[in-house]
């Protein structure tokens, strides 16, 4: 009896979360697409009472240690909980004006961020995978939610058949590792690896199993679904994509692999930095060429998910730190960017060539500014978030050993390349005549892209001696500390 | 007490640092409050709000170094806060980066007025840039932290970029792209020799920082790291090929900060980190640098003489220039770093007031080619004197600044290695060469074209811009004891040091 009380106390945004959603679920079936409206600000006000719990509720492990909290967990639940409101946010604006606003929308979004947050607390295999899963379907349904679209209806189907053959590979990894050491349990697992030996049908799984995982992070090779998906699902949506569901998964990488694979970290440095450069080399050189402002923020989430995986191969207390500050930062700057896109309107549609920004500066300076600092954050350039984020990145990169370092200057020379398609922005927001004519933007997504603007530079700069200790104590019970 | 003056400002160097982000921002809020067609209200308190700051600043910077106390070795009117992990908010300044805070506000004024009414659109995003760069650059040279220290150093990268970009000439698209990335690809190395640093020692100060003895098997890696960057911002051959380019497109003033400030940042940081924090490394690397010192100053100044833009010719002539400040520095005595940060402050004046001749013929006959003119002197008497003074000055005429700080870093060279002087000095006949025979083309002979009559001479407002300028070359040339008073307790020490831990 006890033990279940902990378990639910420890469960407690879930909880809020998963009962919140049926009741939510039952009005709006009841309302329609009219009550859209009110279910958003029902799923709003349970999105802040999930971050409030989240981020000061208690640690410890339940369900027989298939559920964990720690700071780390909590850390990425209070920010993936606000970066849903964001989206709940945006989204409600958006739809509303295109007149196609479904009251199932919030509830998505709730029912990805409950899965997110059975990911980041999972502590067995069967937790992972019903939480990647309950993720996963969410996503696919949001993808393609603008069902009139043609386009949007693509992305969802590419995303959905892609993600389906991730999960397979993914499951075909978790069935090698519970085959060769015969526990779903992370703890367990670790228990049970003989370090001295060699096990090539263990070494199998874990690669299936980063594999899938990659899948989900868009890490290349395996980001082929990023920029179609991105290009055709609707910019609400994508804002949603491309931050949350990708810290989760990160975050629940870094639990299986440190916990369960704690003690053969050189058998996954290796596939970890093979990705990692790969990212750098598809997510800056793929940019370069790119016209459509989604499809370039496909590519620098590539790159950016290079920068955590090589924090997460360093394997180390500090590495776990930067990665969830540099995600922190980098959901920021996305929605962001995302929200900026939907403030800036043409022909009663938010633009969606980067072409269309030219001129910005002379005919919108606040949106100009406001992307400005979003931009250069993303770019990584002092004092902007971003730079921070990758501050703490290299930061553990180069305090891990030597033979890291290549890498990590491999990483920086693809920051500079890169930087070279950010520029791009900036100079046609700066330097050029305007062309297009835009319509009065959208009080809600400008409001938030300002917001987001302000927080990515100068609340950072302050805010981080608050985050930087929390960081720090997440990463302490994780890497070379175990 | 030493000093020359007793009052205290507490903070002062916070202050004097972000003064001109405060009048920035009065700009923007003006601009945002007040409606559009009222442009003549925003406009012209736009320009004298940007003045008055930059003003206040630079009285701030006189306050700073008349409190300052020139027998005192270490970093005064320090400031210190605690900020996270192993950062902090660190500030303070000795007698080498004194100097250089107050050349930045020297200069800002008068880049200001410069652009005056050269500057005809989008005046207020032009002032605000350049106020926030000064804000940028101050920082660089009061941050005792590194991590503060490179974020003004990076961060006066997004300014410049856009003053080339928005305010330049013809091709300022490619010039600001190729100033910005050549900056960036630089300053991630050292990035990278900075966290390593950090991790190493577990501290990010500075002063601290220059006590630590890293191990000789880093030395020249981090040493490389910190050069790739400076030897970018200062810059050397063979990495000066942004140079030309972003000084031919960037508006007036905008040159005046690249030349006059920005290349400083350079030296700055290999008297700051190079050389006392990697000594062996710096032994180790000085015979490269004296060689690309060389190297630049002969084939830059070859360059500068085939020029036909009197601002590409002047910006070579930079790169040459820079090529004494190197090579005072390496040569790791103490009259070539006293030169060298000599050559430096007298450099910021000249090459400045040589950017300021050119937009002076460039604001009425939008041009510079030299062809374009001749017989200047006759249309425009009171300009000739000035121009004539600063060519002269870039030569190295003794009683101009430009003499003492060749000089200086020419003997500093002379006892390290005989043959580098010699090669070196080749390059102060070489400068003549290309100088003067700029002055002549532009200045002397018969008046080649008629446009040329169809405009005054200096204005009162150019008058005012040069006299400052004037009076620092000749009096640098002078009393050169103005700039060593200061400069001698942080430079002794440092060479001293220096020399021990290489045992020379």
């Amino acid at each position: 009896m006890n033990d279940l009380y902990l378990g639910l106390t420890l469960a407690a945004p879930e909880l809020i979360l998963a009962i919140g959603i049926m009741f939510v679920l039952i009005f709006g079936a009841v309302r329609g697409d009219e009550g859209a409206g009110a279910v958003s600000l029902l799923c709003g006000a349970l999105l802040m009472a999930a971050a409030a719990v989240a981020a000061f509720g208690p640690d410890g492990e339940a369900f027989s240690g298939s559920f964990t909290v720690d700071t780390m967990a909590r850390f990425a639940k209070t920010v993936m909980a606000l970066a849903g409101l964001v989206v709940i946010i945006l989204a409600q604006g958006h739809f509303d004006r295109m007149k196609s606003m479904r009251f199932e929308f919030p509830i998505l979004v709730l029912l990805a961020i409950l899965g997110m947050y059975m990911m980041v607390s999972a502590g067995d295999l069967i937790a992972l995978y019903i939480g990647l899963e309950l993720q996963s379907l969410s996503l696919y349904v949001l993808a393609s939610i603008a069902r009139n679209d043609e386009k949007s209806s693509e992305a969802g189907l590419k995303y959905f058949v892609l993600g389906a053959l991730s999960s397979g590979l993914l499951l075909y990894g978790i069935s090698l590792i519970y085959g060769f050491t015969g526990a779903m349990n992370f703890e367990a697992i670790r228990a049970s690896i003989d370090v001295s030996s060699h096990n090539i049908g263990l070494t199998f799984g874990l690669v299936f199993l980063i594999s899938g995982l990659a899948f989900k992070v868009s890490a290349a090779p395996f980001h082929m679904w990023t920029p179609d998906v991105y290009e055709g699902a609707p910019t609400p949506v994508v804002a949603f994509f491309a931050g949350a569901p990708k810290m989760a998964a990160m975050i629940l990488l870094v639990r299986v692999l440190e916990t369960a694979f704690g003690g053969i970290t050189q058998q996954w440095q290796q596939v970890l930095l093979a990705l990692a450069v790969l990212s750098f080399i598809v997510g800056g050189l793929g940019g370069l060429k790119q016209t459509n402002i989604k499809r370039l923020l496909a590519y620098s989430s590539i790159i950016n998910m290079g920068y955590v995986l090589l924090a997460l191969a360093v394997s180390s207390a500090l590495g776990v730190s930067a990665i969830l500050v540099f995600f922190l930062i980098y959901v920021v700057d996305t929605l962001g960017l995302f929200a900026a896109q939907l403030a800036l309107q043409k022909d009663q549609k938010s633009i969606e060539n980067i072409s269309d920004v030219s001129g910005l500066a002379k005919s919108d300076m606040p949106m100009a500014i406001v992307i400005t600092v979003l931009v250069l954050s993303m770019l990584g350039m002092p004092p902007m978030g971003g730079f921070w984020g990758k501050f703490m990145v290299f930061g553990a990169a180069l305090s891990g050993s030597a033979w890291l370092w290549p890498y990590a200057a491999a990483g920086l020379v693809a920051s500079v390349v890169a930087g070279f398609y950010y520029l791009r922005i900036l100079k046609l927001i700066w330097f050029d005549a305007p062309q297009v004519q835009f319509d009065s933007s959208p009080s809600e997504a400008r409001l938030v892209a300002i917001i987001l603007a302000i927080i990515a530079f100068p609340v950072m700069m302050v805010a981080l001696s608050l985050i930087y200790p929390v960081a720090e104590r997440a990463g302490a019970l994780f890497g070379n500390a175990l | 007490m030493n000093t020359l003056m007793t009052v205290e400002i507490p903070h002062i160097l916070t202050i004097t640092t972000f003064l001109p982000m405060v009048g920035a921002l009065a700009i923007i809020l003006i601009k945002t409050l007040v409606r559009a067609d009222d442009s003549d209200l925003i406009y012209g308190n736009i320009r004298w709000i940007a003045l008055w700051t930059s003003l206040a600043t630079l009285a701030l910077s006189i306050i700073m170094l008349m409190g300052f106390d020139p027998k005192d070795p270490g970093f005064q009117m320090v400031e210190n806060y605690k900020w996270f992990g192993p950062l902090s908010y660190k500030m303070g300044v000795d007698g080498i980066s004194i100097l250089f805070v107050v050349l930045t506000t020297f200069l800002m004024p008068i880049c200001i007025l410069a652009s005056w009414e050269s500057i005809k659109t989008r005046i207020a995003e032009y002032m605000v840039a350049f106020l926030i760069l000064e804000t940028l650059v101050i920082g660089v040279f009061t941050a005792l932290d590194l991590f503060l220290f490179y974020i003004f150093f990076e961060g006066g990268l997004v300014p410049m970029f856009l003053i080339i970009g928005i305010w330049g000439g013809k091709d300022r698209v490619y010039a600001a792209y190729k100033f910005f990335l050549y900056t960036l690809l630089g300053s991630v190395l050292m990035l990278a020799a900075m966290l390593y640093m950090v991790n190493v020692t577990g501290t990010a100060d500075i002063e601290a920082l220059m006590k630590h003895e890293f191990a000789i098997s880093v030395q020249p890696l981090l040493w490389l790291a910190f050069f790739a960057s400076f030897a970018v911002k200062m810059p050397m051959w063979p990495v000066h090929t942004w140079l030309p380019d972003a000084h031919v497109q960037a508006p007036t003033a905008g040159s005046v900060m690249l030349a006059g400030i920005l290349l400083k940042l350079g030296g700055y940081g290999f008297l700051r980190f190079n050389l006392p924090m990697f000594p062996h490394a710096s032994e180790m690397f000085a015979p490269l640098v004296m060689i690309l010192s060389v190297i630049a100053i002969v084939h830059a100044s070859l360059v500068a003489y085939r020029q036909t833009d009197i601002k590409k010719l002047i910006a070579y002539s930079s790169v040459a220039h820079m090529g004494f400040v190197t090579m005072g520095i390496f040569a790791g005595n103490e009259a070539g770093v006293q030169g060298a940060v000599f050559q430096m402050i007298s450099h910021g004046i000249i090459s400045g007031a040589l950017f300021l001749c050119v937009g002076v013929v460039y604001d009425r006959w939008h041009t510079r080619e030299i062809s374009f003119y001749g017989g200047l002197t006759k249309p425009m008497p009171h300009f000739a004197f000035v121009f004539l003074l600063f060519t002269m000055a870039n030569v190295g005429l003794p009683g101009t600044s430009g003499f003492i700080g060749e000089i200086t870093t020419l003997l500093g060279a002379y006892e390290w290695n005989t043959w580098i002087a010699l090669f070196a000095a080749t390059g102060v006949i070489l400068s003549a060469m290309y100088a003067l025979n700029l002055y002549r083309n532009v200045m002397f002979g018969e008046v080649s074209n008629k446009a040329l009559f169809y405009h005054n001479d200096l204005s009162w407002r150019e008058k005012i811009i040069f006299t400052p300028l004037v009076i620092g070359t000749i009096l640098l040339g002078v009393y050169p004891n103005f700039v060593f008073y200061f400069t001698t307790i942080s430079v002794s020490p440092l060479v001293e040091t220096y020399r021990n831990l290489i045992g020379g």
